[in-house]
């Protein structure tokens, strides 16, 4: 059966099982593969996506259940303030070694600042705990939102 | 292995001048022309095997080695591009393609990149940079010595007048490259990006979501497989029953794969292919297959416990691999003795990138591959001999990797891909494993006991110290990441010593972890010496420095692992009183904490570090600070990279110490996802103060040292505060409530 989703403002067709998760028919039918698999049950975040806004695990969320939602992904993070400003503040912190969970934590992580532009650190935590970084880029994840935060997105 | 694996100062040039004909290689590299522009102005000028120029003053080096976050992709070139007198914004790097003629030695492993390249490549550099001068002085008819060059041009001093490396480029291909041992490098004071924190090359796109990662790689026409493999290892497949698969709605293909060699070539299973990889992945469900699984389905981590605790309480080890002096005198005049056991479980790596690699077997019968390897060089060749094909007729391209280490040393992935790609000729296909798979499949960190005893005389001074270890027998070529050196600390410095093992059967797939062998042994002995340095009155930085009061540098040996070469003991006090001075040791700690000391030699890499902790009331490890003193010799490269690798190795051992424990039950792996392997968290972080202590030596890798020595910092921290000693890892919060 054919779905509808609308991904970074465009209506995709996809002609799938609507179980199948989000993430595999990005990566596999859409050839968007900025989404990283992880571990395909929720518990890593290297898959998130924004639905509607709002941070979602792309191999938890099934294809049938996004009638009607916008869905963004980390190839259109830069036409939000937010996601530039964070991807800037990725860049001057050098967060990262890998680089592999970097999508998942910038969609968190914009996710978290668009709905509080001022987090404190305890709320960075909490906010990024779902998302593992195995190579333990944590502190500098911390510091590039808090700079972020600082700055602000007026000039993003 | 480390000395064969070195460049020979000659080989590099050597290499590329093999390739095309002296340094003026007319043909252009495949890799090159991708990256040109496709304009014949902007063809570019190939300088050697690493460097080409474009004539807009484009530079493009090779960066040889694998990258897996360990920052090797940026490191290298910085190498080549400071002594070349480049400008970093006008660099671009590219990944080389697996070619063991073209660049030498290509390997993510062993913190083995910077000793091994850090002349190799700055010699690249410089050669290149002497052959823009060359050209310079060539066109304009004046002697070399009146030129200077600067990022990227090369001046006239006298009269001001500049050309470009760019203009330059197509001149100085022509050149003959100059003796690599005779090009002057430059003086360390000069340098103008080595030293200075560069941001990772790849990034910027990393940050955009482009494709990057081994997984990530598309062609047309392409299609995903999943792999079912036994569950219980060295289980041979028996029969299986493919319809109902082959049935199922978007399942393209099911077919068994036979092994071929061991664990770490190809073992038996099925591929299901499909369009896309979760209808694969889920249609392993349906699969019906009966395995073989022989005498192994009865081991288990409990059978090995109890099977180690025997032997330790038998006190016979089979080998004595290391000893000193009369221990059994020093045992029998000793004012004191401790003896006590110490055990550690088999970690898995969980890389976040679950295994992949893309093949393709093209009508001419060549395989062409993309695969996220840290070590290409023996899967080419693995998977060629597999094939029964020339290496040459495979064709082997390396990706980026999300994370490695130490598993993709082993190749198995490679050898899966490249089976199931030569049953579908034409077709691209695209192996990926699950999580589950990526848990249960690894090649872990072995597990280990170890029965240690000390004699200490009446003024506390160490007089004898024995090990009985136990570890697990190798079998089928694997290489031994359990492998305790005979000179592990104390080793030398302990006038009676005893290092003996047993080695039990069992047929886990082990391999290297970061920092193997010392992530364990670090825990084991320096908690130990911890304990040692209570029972006589001391805190332990005082036991290892009466220990190693008057030791000579040792020199340079063979091999990685433990005390690896040339271990000063100079340096080791170096770091040791930095780390203690920048923490406050021996200073009162807020109510509730307490600091541990560890310190550790591995990968030639200096750490000592102290952990300040405190536990919940209900046992709950907190970590609040972590302070590392590092010596990796004379020359901090890249300062961002090498605090990231610091950073991340500290957090990576504290996690391994409160949480990780990969365990087997009927011969198979219980753990599965990051439920029940637990990965360290934002939250988990403490904070992280790191110090370089400079010293007189040429600089060595990070990707392993500053581990080892966090967790028995961290044990020896919880002893302090409680007084209960960890001697088994993961720490059990029960022992403290």
């Amino acid at each position: 059966m054919a779905y509808t989703v609308n991904i970074n403002g465009q209506d995709r067709e996809l002609d799938v099982p609507g179980e199948m998760p989000l993430l595999w028919a990005l990566r596999n039918e859409l050839d968007m593969v900025g989404t990283k698999f992880g571990c395909g049950v929720g518990l890593c975040g290297a898959c998130t996506v924004h639905v509607d806004g709002t941070a979602a695990r792309s191999c938890s969320t099934p294809v049938s259940s996004l009638a009607g939602k916008k869905v963004r992904t980390i190839e259109a993070l830069a036409e939000t303030p937010t996601g530039r400003a964070l991807q800037a503040a990725w860049l001057d912190e050098d967060v990262m070694q890998c680089g592999y969970c970097q999508a998942g934590q910038l969609m968190t992580a914009t996710a978290l600042l668009d709905r509080n532009p001022s987090p404190s650190a305890q709320q960075i935590d909490t906010a990024m705990a779902g998302n593992i970084c195995r190579c333990a880029c944590y502190t500098r994840i911390r510091d590039a939102i808090a700079m972020a935060a600082e700055k602000g997105t007026a000039n993003a | 292995m480390l000395e064969q694996a070195i460049l020979s100062r000659r080989t590099l040039l050597k290499v590329g001048a093999l390739a095309g004909g002296g340094l003026a290689i007319t043909a252009t590299m495949p890799m090159v022309a991708r990256a040109a522009t496709g304009s014949a102005a902007a063809e570019p000028a190939v300088l050697n095997a690493f460097v080409s120029i474009t004539p807009d003053n484009v530079i493009t080096i090779v960066g040889k080695n694998p990258e897996i976050g360990q920052g090797i992709k940026t490191m290298l070139p910085m190498l080549i591009a400071d002594e070349l007198d480049a400008d970093w914004a006008q660099v671009r790097v590219v990944q080389g393609d697996s070619d063991a003629r073209k660049y030498g030695p290509q390997i993510a492993g062993g913190s083995f990149a910077t000793p091994m390249n850090w002349m190799p490549m700055r010699q690249v550099g410089a050669a290149t940079r002497q052959m823009m001068v060359a050209a310079a002085a060539g066109r304009w008819g004046v002697d070399a010595a009146g030129l200077k060059t600067e990022l990227g041009k090369v001046i006239e001093i006298s009269s001001g007048r500049s050309a470009t490396y760019g203009e330059l480029a197509s001149e100085a291909a022509k050149l003959t490259a100059p003796e690599p041992a005779s090009v002057k490098l430059k003086d360390p004071k000069d340098f103008h990006i080595i030293g200075k924190a560069i941001g990772g090359i790849d990034s910027p796109r990393i940050v955009r979501g482009e494709p990057i990662f081994g997984v990530d790689t598309q062609l047309p026409g392409m299609v995903y497989a999943a792999y079912e493999r036994a569950p219980v290892f060295g289980a041979k497949l028996k029969s299986a029953k493919l319809d109902a698969v082959k049935a199922l709605p978007g399942v393209l293909d099911a077919f068994v794969i036979e092994g071929k060699g061991g664990a770490e070539q190809l073992v038996d299973g099925v591929a299901i292919v499909a369009n896309n990889w979760w209808i694969a992945n889920r249609a392993r469900r349906e699969l019906e297959i009966e395995w073989d699984t022989g005498e192994w389905a009865g081991h288990s981590t409990k059978g090995y416990n109890d099977a180690a605790r025997k032997v330790m309480a038998e006190g016979k080890p089979q080998e004595v691999f290391a000893t000193a002096g009369d221990i059994d005198a020093a045992f029998a005049s000793a004012a004191k003795v401790l003896d006590a056991e110490y055990a550690y479980p088999f970690l898995a790596h969980a890389a976040m990138e679950p295994m992949n690699c893309t093949a393709v077997r093209h009508p001419d019968g060549t395989l062409e591959m993309w695969a996220p390897t840290q070590n290409p060089q023996p899967g080419h060749a693995g998977v060629a001999q597999m094939l029964g094909i020339g290496q040459d007729k495979v064709k082997l391209h390396i990706t980026r990797m999300g994370g490695g280490f130490g598993r993709r040393l082993t190749n198995d992935f490679m050898h899966q891909s490249a089976a199931i790609a030569d049953k579908m000729p034409g077709t691209p296909v695209q192996l990926i494993w699950s999580r589950e798979d990526d848990v249960r499949s690894d090649f872990y960190r072995p597990a280990g006991w170890h029965r240690l005893r000390a004699a200490l005389d009446a003024d506390g001074k160490v007089i004898g110290f024995d090990d009985h270890f136990v570890t697990f027998a190798i079998t089928g070529g694997q290489y031994n990441p359990a492998a305790m050196s005979p000179t592990e600390f104390p080793a030398r410095f302990v006038p009676n010593l005893r290092y003996g093992q047993t080695k039990l059967d069992t047929r886990v797939p082990m391999g290297a972890l970061r920092a193997p062998t010392s992530n364990a042994m670090a825990f084991v002995m320096q908690s130990f010496l911890d304990e040692m340095a209570h029972a006589s009155g001391k805190d332990l930085p005082t036991l290892l420095l009466e220990i190693i009061d008057g030791g000579a540098e040792e020199p340079a040996t063979q091999g990685f692992t433990g005390r690896t070469p040339g271990f000063n003991p100079a340096r080791m006090r170096g770091v040791m009183e930095r780390v203690m001075a920048n923490s406050g040791w021996g200073k009162p700690r807020a109510e509730g904490r307490a600091q541990g000391f560890g310190f550790y030699f591995s990968h030639q890499g200096y750490f000592a570090e102290v952990v300040e902790a405190s536990l919940t009331t209900r046992g709950q490890v907190q970590i609040h600070d972590v302070w590392a003193a590092g010596d990796v010799g004379s020359t901090i490269i890249n300062p961002f990279g090498a605090l990231n690798q610091v950073e991340g190795s500290i957090i990576d051992g504290l996690g391994q110490a409160v949480a990780l424990a990969i365990e087997i039950e009927g011969g198979a792996v219980s753990q599965s996802n990051f439920h029940d392997y637990q990965l360290p968290r934002i939250a988990f972080t403490p904070r992280i103060h790191v110090d370089w202590v400079k010293t007189d030596y040429a600089p060595t890798g990070l990707g392993e040292p500053a581990l080892p020595p966090v967790i028995p910092a961290l044990t020896n921290a919880l002893f302090k505060l409680t007084g209960k000693r960890v001697r088994s890892l993961p720490i059990d919060p029960k022992l403290f409530v």
